[in-house]
């Protein structure tokens, strides 16, 4: 399998959110906010990297009987660790982001990886397919937050500056000032509206794509 | 490899290999947990001293209020640890926590008194109740729970510790009642609380 390959799969093809529909308590729970996204989904790129390179490495050592228990063991303690280091050395981050790091065990799309890829591909393949994952979960996760926040408090970014750092600080927008909000949207069920737009928009999106295929296949080609 | 392919079917291999992971992420798990263990403990201290002065007004307190505590059981029998602010060496008020059940879980307010009973400040340092209609209580969402500064048990009068809904002055939310009234509750509770065990406030020695 081509690192490229890997690349497209794991940001759209394969998307974590978008096709394989993983992940969605995270999804619903923490996208209120373009931030708030953001932050969970760098946090799950790192273990997601992380898993899967341990779980490539030791793949020949594991049997098939037992693999699912050792899979979940690593990313828990992966996630463990994270959660504490995060709480001792990067306090003003773990703030923001606390509540959601234990979330990550439970995103059964780190699990996913594990068993679907990383469990029969070399190590440095499992890794660039944790990382591109990872980045795909992420562009999901902002896109739907940053959309649920615009639509609910007319901001983009708030609180930005908390997670990346002051110099982030021009991220941060109020795109409709005197806005009221909409409740709603900041509420679960948002969640499950906006994904379903954004769902219905990636089939349409790949149904035009795959329809044009066949009168330009060298452009599609050199495109992908 | 075919060696090894043929020892992962052992029973005791599956075991053994289990083990061996269990085994290996626990040290993992217990090397993080010491490197990380002084690093937490300083943060969350960080944290309790910046909630501690909020509820005082810059320049109240000259002394380290987390190692100026005294326990005291509350009106559940649940210890409450009280935090004294001292300037010079002499008491001038205390910071505590009360909780009360909020709509959806229990609203923690830490509520700072000054050695009268007049309140000092109050902030709800921990709620989960709905966004957009209970959160009000948040200092940064509104300014409601500023309030309660400079009020005592006698002013206003007892009937009145509430919110407008139930003949109180403090403002209820549009939507949402039980949570400025949990607020309300236990601010009250925590001034009743202080007025019953001032002496040994002011007086009981540091635990």
């Amino acid at each position: 399998m081509s690192y490229k390959a890997i690349m497209k799969d794991g940001l759209w093809d394969q998307n974590i959110v978008f096709t394989q529909l993983l992940g969605m308590c995270p999804t619903m729970a923490v996208t209120t906010s373009g931030t708030n996204g953001l932050g969970m989904g760098l946090a799950t790129t790192a273990v997601l990297v992380c898993s899967n390179a341990i779980i490539a490495a030791i793949r020949d050592f594991v049997s098939h009987q037992v693999r699912i228990p050792v899979f979940i063991v690593i990313i828990a303690t992966l996630v463990t660790v994270v959660d504490m280091s995060l709480n001792a050395w990067m306090h003003g981050l773990y703030q923001v982001l606390g509540l959601y790091i234990a979330l990550i065990v439970a995103n059964c799309a780190v699990l996913g990886r594990a068993e679907a890829f990383a469990a029969r591909q070399p190590v440095l393949a499992s890794a660039l397919d944790g990382l591109w994952m990872g980045l795909g979960f992420t562009f999901a996760l902002t896109l739907i937050g940053l959309i649920r926040e615009l639509l609910g408090t007319g901001t983009l970014f708030s609180q930005a500056s908390l997670l990346l750092g002051p110099s982030f600080a021009f991220l941060e927008m109020t795109v409709l000032p005197n806005y009221g909000g909409v409740l709603m949207m900041v509420l679960p069920p948002a969640g499950f509206l906006v994904l379903g737009f954004l769902l219905a928009g990636k089939r349409l999106l790949d149904g035009r794509l795959a329809a044009r295929a066949p009168a330009a296949p060298s452009a599609i080609a050199e495109g992908a | 490899m075919s060696a090894l392919a043929a020892m992962r079917e052992k029973l005791s291999y599956q075991g053994i290999s289990l083990g061996f992971i269990a085994l290996a992420t626990s040290a993992v798990l217990a090397m993080a947990n010491m490197a990380t263990h002084d690093g937490i403990v300083k943060a969350e201290r960080e944290d309790l001293k910046t909630s501690l002065s909020q509820v005082l007004p810059v320049g109240y307190a000259d002394n380290d209020l987390l190692t100026d505590t005294v326990r005291i059981a509350g009106a559940d029998g649940s210890p409450v640890i009280v935090y004294r602010a001292r300037k010079a060496g002499a008491i001038n008020g205390v910071v505590f926590q009360m909780a009360q059940r909020g709509y959806a879980a229990d609203v923690v307010v830490l509520i700072g008194v000054d050695t009268s009973g007049r309140m000092l400040g109050a902030r709800v340092i921990k709620h989960s109740e709905t966004p957009g209609l209970g959160d009000k209580i948040d200092i940064a969402k509104s300014k409601w729970i500023l309030a309660f500064d400079g009020k005592s048990l006698g002013d206003p009068a007892p009937e009145k510790w509430g919110v407008k809904k139930d003949g109180g002055i403090f403002d209820q939310f549009a939507g949402a009642t039980i949570t400025p009234r949990a607020v309300a509750k236990a601010v009250k509770t925590g001034l009743d609380f202080y007025a019953a065990h001032k002496a040994e406030i002011l007086e009981g020695k540091k635990s």
